[in-house]
């Protein structure tokens, strides 16, 4: 295949404005295929305004984001392309009505047109692969927050997306049920998916990720491999957050 | 005095005639609550989904006929038209009127029940490929469907109970029917007493039914309120 050598995702000057309030001020940056990126930096620092950019939940005002060769902020079949970028988030967005087979399956029935039983079997496979098969008939309200990202993320796969984006999949959890999901990441990304995680779990990021993109004010200040950013940070700002979010959240990597 | 089995005897008489003004009734009510449903749901359609001039209509309207009297409106609605030469029956006068209301309050309605359903997971509709019109068919429909049979009961029994202003205008619904009745037969205690009845049950049956179906519908592992 000739297309080895271009990135999957490749970000290019994105801008993006609530108003007055400058929130991207020229992001640049790309994942390969099968490569797992983990973005953090201080709260409103838009981190969340860059993976809704991506998926176009967000328009930006300017810049760049090709999804291989499909432009994403310029394409005129979003729909098409936001079932290539699977979206895991904090609020889980689980629907209420429908148990977590049915979650799965909605996705593949009305989107994909997938006939009814294939679409059954499959979302069966996505639920057994983040370890469900136990609730398979459950409602999202009888299910712990773990369990919950977990189905939003099973959901999500079902589409066979090319890339995961993952926004703070493990904020809104209890301590104890963050294990669970963070496992299920770790297992897809050792599977080879495209990841674009924000989180603050610093273990995650160092275990898994093979660059962390550290943002501040709209604005990348550092990327680099996780050894590097966690032994030696090149910006102070960057040594400074890190600092923080030890003291926060214990010191990552144990 | 009059005997109770002479009461028994003129309401078992009277029947047939408060039956027919029930009959009446209920025609009224289910066309104000068609007209409502079905002009609630699109002004609740422009207020969610429309521009601002759209938004402000819908506003205003709201707002308008949510402060008139329903009996002021029956009155506007029947002996306005006339004097611009439009004709109007009472009873098409009387579905307007009260329709008119309606419209405004399952305008309301409809609104909450949309906005019920969180926008976490319409944000998740969206990201998994679902336009505005999926998101709305198979994740805002089936959850606000729940949610509405509440209000919607409480709107039915309103409705009900208001097509008695009909009587105002000369409508044969069930009040006047039984007024008719009075005037021969003077008993106003039995047969207000048989038309209160009958309203009772018109309203607390079809309540209770619905009441039936909202548990039936209750999704395992929380209330009727959607988050
Ligand atoms: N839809 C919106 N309308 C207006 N302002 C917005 C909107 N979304 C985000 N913002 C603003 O943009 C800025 C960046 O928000 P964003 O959610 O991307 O930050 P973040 O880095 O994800 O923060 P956090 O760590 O708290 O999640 C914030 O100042 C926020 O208030
Ligand atoms: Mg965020």
């Amino acid at each position: 295949m000739g297309d080895e050598d271009r990135p999957l995702l490749n970000i290019k000057e994105l801008k993006k404005s609530f108003g007055d309030n400058l929130v991207l001020d020229g992001i640049s940056f790309s994942l390969d295929t099968g490569q797992n990126k983990v973005i953090i930096g201080p709260s409103g620092t838009g981190k969340s305004t860059v993976l809704n950019c991506v998926n176009r939940l967000v328009v930006p005002d300017g810049g760049e984001i090709w999804l291989e060769d499909t432009e994403i902020v310029s394409c005129d079949n979003i729909n098409e392309v936001r079932q290539e970028i699977g979206y895991v988030f904090q609020g889980f967005g689980l629907f209420h009505h429908l148990t977590a087979l049915k979650n799965v399956m909605l996705g593949l029935t009305r989107v994909k047109k997938v006939p009814k039983k294939e679409a059954k079997e499959k979302a069966i496979a996505k639920l057994e692969r983040v370890g469900l098969l136990d609730v398979l008939e459950s409602y999202p309200a009888q299910l712990s927050g773990g369990q919950k990202q977990r189905v939003a993320i099973a959901r999500a796969l079902a589409m066979e997306p090319k890339l995961m984006l993952f926004d703070e999949p493990t904020s809104a959890l209890d301590p104890e049920l963050i294990g669970e999901v963070l496992n299920v990441m770790r297992k897809l990304a050792e599977e080879g998916m495209t990841m674009l995680v924000v989180t603050h779990e610093m273990g995650f990021a160092r275990a898994v990720s093979d660059e962390i993109i550290f943002m501040e004010k709209g604005r990348i200040v550092e990327k680099s491999s996780p050894e590097k950013m966690f032994e030696q940070p090149e910006n102070p700002r960057t040594r400074e957050f890190l600092f923080k979010l030890d003291e926060l959240y214990g010191k990552g990597g144990e | 005095m009059i005997l109770l089995s002479a009461r028994i005897e003129l309401i078992r008489r009277s029947l047939p005639a408060l039956l027919g003004g029930t009959v009446i009734t209920i025609q009224l009510t289910v066309l104000i609550l068609l007209f409502g449903v079905f002009f609630g749901l699109l002004f609740a359609f422009g207020q969610v989904y429309g521009n601002k001039p759209i938004r402000w209509f819908v506003n205003g309207y709201e707002k308008v006929f949510r402060s008139i009297p329903e009996l002021v409106l029956l009155l506007l609605v029947f002996y306005g038209p006339p004097s611009l030469g439009i004709r109007i029956s009472p009873f098409n006068a009387a579905v307007l009127g009260l329709g008119l209301r309606a419209t405004a309050y399952m305008s309301q309605i409809f609104r909450g029940t949309f906005k019920s359903v969180g926008s976490d997971q319409i944000t998740a509709a969206y990201s998994l490929g679902m336009g505005k019109y999926k998101t709305f068919l198979f994740v805002i429909l089936p959850q606000a469907f729940r949610v509405f049979i509440p209000p919607f009961a409480n709107e039915y029994a309103i409705i009900l109970k208001d097509t008695s202003l009909a009587y105002a205008l000369g409508v044969a619904e069930l009040l006047r029917q039984g007024q008719y009745i009075i005037a021969v037969a003077y008993d106003p205690l039995s047969i207000f007493l048989a038309i209160a009845a009958i309203y009772f049950v018109l309203t607390f049956g079809v309540t209770r039914l619905l009441k039936i179906l909202e548990n039936k519908l209750k999704i395992p592992g929380i209330g009727v309120e959607i988050g």
